[in-house]
């Protein structure tokens, strides 16, 4: 026998790099969380900022020093009883869920049948919707805001909501770019299971879209949420009518400024967006890469 | 139960200008298992997509027992198909997968749970029931598909090549799984695979397809030993028969030297050549015979495929020859090859028809 061993590895080590790959490693690490700290400084900046005037009396909020002193966190009640927050924050709900709504219920038929369905002029509809899509909502307005008028819409709700239930053509083109990616197979297999068009759209399809359907939902719902400029355009005159993002911006010239109160108002109406965009943020990056993702 | 009958069956794709499926006519009886064999785009996939009612039936009909279903929807021709990705909902555990069809055909809940469970014993899947498919093997989920469609008993079973993605012995393994289930069932059932082994050790019968056009359906061992023409002589057997085009003289065929006796039906008509056909096992390396050069030997366990090249008619020709493993020439070696003159099969050079003898 010979007395020559091997030795016998007992447990797996983990080879060590050598030390110009592990320097190298290191520097890139450095560089990269340095700029991306930068990166979060410069975003996070502005709403330091207002976090931290929302906490400061009046008279601090006007001179130069950046720490409250004291902490008053009154404001945020003061913000209450200065402004009509809720009647606003209502309106911006009855907008934002209304018009989300619609822009899904009726998006997804339509881009089913631009995707699913074989129809003689679907390529031509299907370019009308990319003109619509490329067609800044400027040049529109002015025609539309006439229409508005005459069917003595203008100065409710009803000019921002109702034009979502007709379609959206961004929400059109991301579904229906999805729906392409449906393998057709699920679809003729729930067609010889015994399910019908309507059945599969319900069931099969609207399942594997899941995540189109919420990122088209959610891109609906930050916008109309923020939108300022329709809300401005048809409600000016109507204080009732007003939602947040408008409420917020006649807040100042309403009293004299207050800018500890602006600002907490401005965290307030802030919030939910980033609440939401937490809980979703895998539907919303989703929503964003959708080209790429395979079901 | 019923049988499937396609009469002229066709199909033209909107902006094609050849049918992919053109004037079939072929009967499969109840409880029968048929396997349409072709190379890839020969129109297997859409002959089977009309019967299962995805593919419209441009002209012709198609029959399942007595009905004519060429315009019926799928729903309404109570078949079920097995896909080639499975096409299994990512969504649904595998019990809701095996049992979306009795959902969508309203059967009670305690009664679905049931049929589902048998499925799942019958297929090995019952440990699997609360999974996703994303979370199963290539072989489970093939299972799963396959108990999906035999789970509402269905008058006919269509399978679109279903083991094309499974590994070599997993495939070996399903054939079988696959032709006990429909022995048990005794459930009529159209199985398409481009593989004509799959179709060899399957098929009660086997139906040939080549662009579009039915070559000849019958038992495996009749497609084996009198195939229909030339296309169906090439495209059964591994490896493929050796056909060559050969002159005829004096009442014999003269195959690179060696004078093969021909009938007397064959040289009456005064044909000057003919496709001659030898299978691999007919061909042998012998002492004395068509002069050849080794390509390569593949070693395939007691026997040895010889591939060697050859002048025929101031052309090189590949023949293919068996020999025993062990007494195999090497690469490079010449050898001459004798076919066995009473195994080969003699086809008309013109149309590829086999001849009779
Ligand atoms: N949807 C389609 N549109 C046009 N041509 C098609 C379509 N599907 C298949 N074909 C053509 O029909 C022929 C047969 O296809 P297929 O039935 O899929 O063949 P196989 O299943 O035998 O490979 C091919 O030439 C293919 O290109
Ligand atoms: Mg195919």
């Amino acid at each position: 026998m010979s007395t020559a061993s091997v030795p016998v590895p007992t447990a797996l080590t983990r080879r060590k790099p050598p030390a110009s790959v592990r320097r190298r490693r290191f520097l890139m690490a450095v560089a990269n969380h340095s700029m991306l700290i930068v990166a979060a400084v410069v975003f996070l900046a502005p709403f330091g900022f207002i976090a931290l005037t929302a906490l400061m009396t009046n008279g601090q909020a006007l001179s130069s020093h950046l720490w409250p002193n004291p902490f008053r966190w009154q404001n945020f009640v003061d913000v209450f009883h200065q402004a009509p927050i809720f009647r606003w924050a209502l309106n911006t709900m009855i907008y934002a869920c209304l018009a989300t709504l619609g822009v899904v219920v009726s998006s997804i038929p339509v881009a089913y049948a631009l995707s699913r369905i074989r129809w003689r002029g679907r390529n031509l509809a299907f370019g009308l919707v990319l003109i619509a899509l490329m067609l800044p909502p400027v040049v529109s307005v002015v025609p539309l805001y006439v229409m508005w008028a005459k069917l003595g819409l203008v100065g409710g709700l009803g000019p921002l909501i109702i034009p979502n239930w007709f379609g959206d053509a961004f929400s059109i083109f991301l579904l229906r770019q999805f729906f392409m990616t449906i393998p057709e197979e699920y679809l003729d297999a729930a067609r010889v299971d015994g399910c019908g068009e309507l059945r599969i759209l319900a069931t099969v399809v609207l399942r594997l879209a899941k995540p189109a359907i919420a990122a088209v939902a959610l891109f609906s719902f930050l916008y109309t949420f923020n939108d300022f400029f329709l809300p401005l355009l048809y409600t000016r005159e109507n204080p009732s009518r007003w939602v947040l993002q408008i409420g917020l911006s006649e807040f100042r010239s309403l009293h004299q400024v207050q800018w500890n109160l602006t600002m907490a108002a401005t965290l307030l109406v802030m919030a939910p967006v980033i609440i939401v965009f937490f809980l979703a943020q895998k539907a919303f990056v989703e929503g964003v890469t959708l080209t790429g993702v395979k079901g | 139960m019923a049988e499937v009958r396609y009469v002229q069956a066709t199909r033209l794709y909107p902006g094609t200008d050849a049918p992919a499926v053109d004037a079939l006519d072929l009967d499969v009886h109840d409880g029968e298992f048929m396997v349409l064999v072709g190379p890839s785009g020969s129109g297997k996939t859409t002959a089977l997509r009309m019967l299962a009612g995805l593919e419209e039936v441009d002209s012709g009909a198609v029959y399942i027992g007595d009905r004519d279903v060429s315009d019926a929807p799928p729903k309404e021709r109570d078949v079920s198909m097995v896909f080639q990705n499975y096409a299994l909902y990512p969504y649904l555990t595998v019990a809701a997968n095996i049992g979306f069809p009795l959902r969508i055909a309203k059967v009670k809940k305690a009664e679905r749970d049931k049929r589902v469970k048998e499925v799942a014993t019958l297929l090995g899947l019952s440990e699997y029931l609360e999974r996703k498919p994303g979370q199963l093997s290539g072989g489970q989920r093939q299972r799963v598909a396959m108990g999906r469609a035999i789970v509402r008993v269905p008058s006919v079973f269509l399978m679109d090549e279903p083991l094309s993605n499974l590994d070599a012995k997993l495939r070996v393994q399903m054939r079988a799984d696959i032709a006990a289930l429909q022995a048990d069932f005794g459930i009529t059932t159209v199985y398409v695979t481009h593989d004509q082994a799959e179709a060899m050790t399957l098929g009660h019968r086997v139906a040939v397809l080549h662009e579009g056009h039915l070559q000849q359906c019958g038992p495996p061992r009749e497609l084996y030993e009198r195939p229909a023409n030339v296309f169906v002589a090439g495209f059964i057997g591994s490896p493929a028969m050796n056909l060559c085009t050969v002159p005829v003289s004096n009442g014999a065929a003269s195959f690179g030297g060696v004078d093969m006796p021909l009938p007397q039906s064959v040289v009456a008509n005064g044909r000057t050549s003919l496709v001659i056909g030898v299978r691999p096992e007919s061909l042998e390396v012998a002492e004395e015979g068509i002069p050849a050069k080794v390509d390569v030997v593949e070693d395939v366990g007691a026997d040895a495929f010889v591939f060697c090249s050859t002048e025929l008619g101031g052309e090189t020709t590949k023949l293919v020859a068996r020999s025993e493993a062990r007494k195999a020439p090497r690469q490079g070696d010449r050898v001459t090859l004798r076919p066995r003159a009473d195994e080969a099969l003699l086809f008309d050079p013109a149309s590829g028809e086999r001849l009779e003898l």
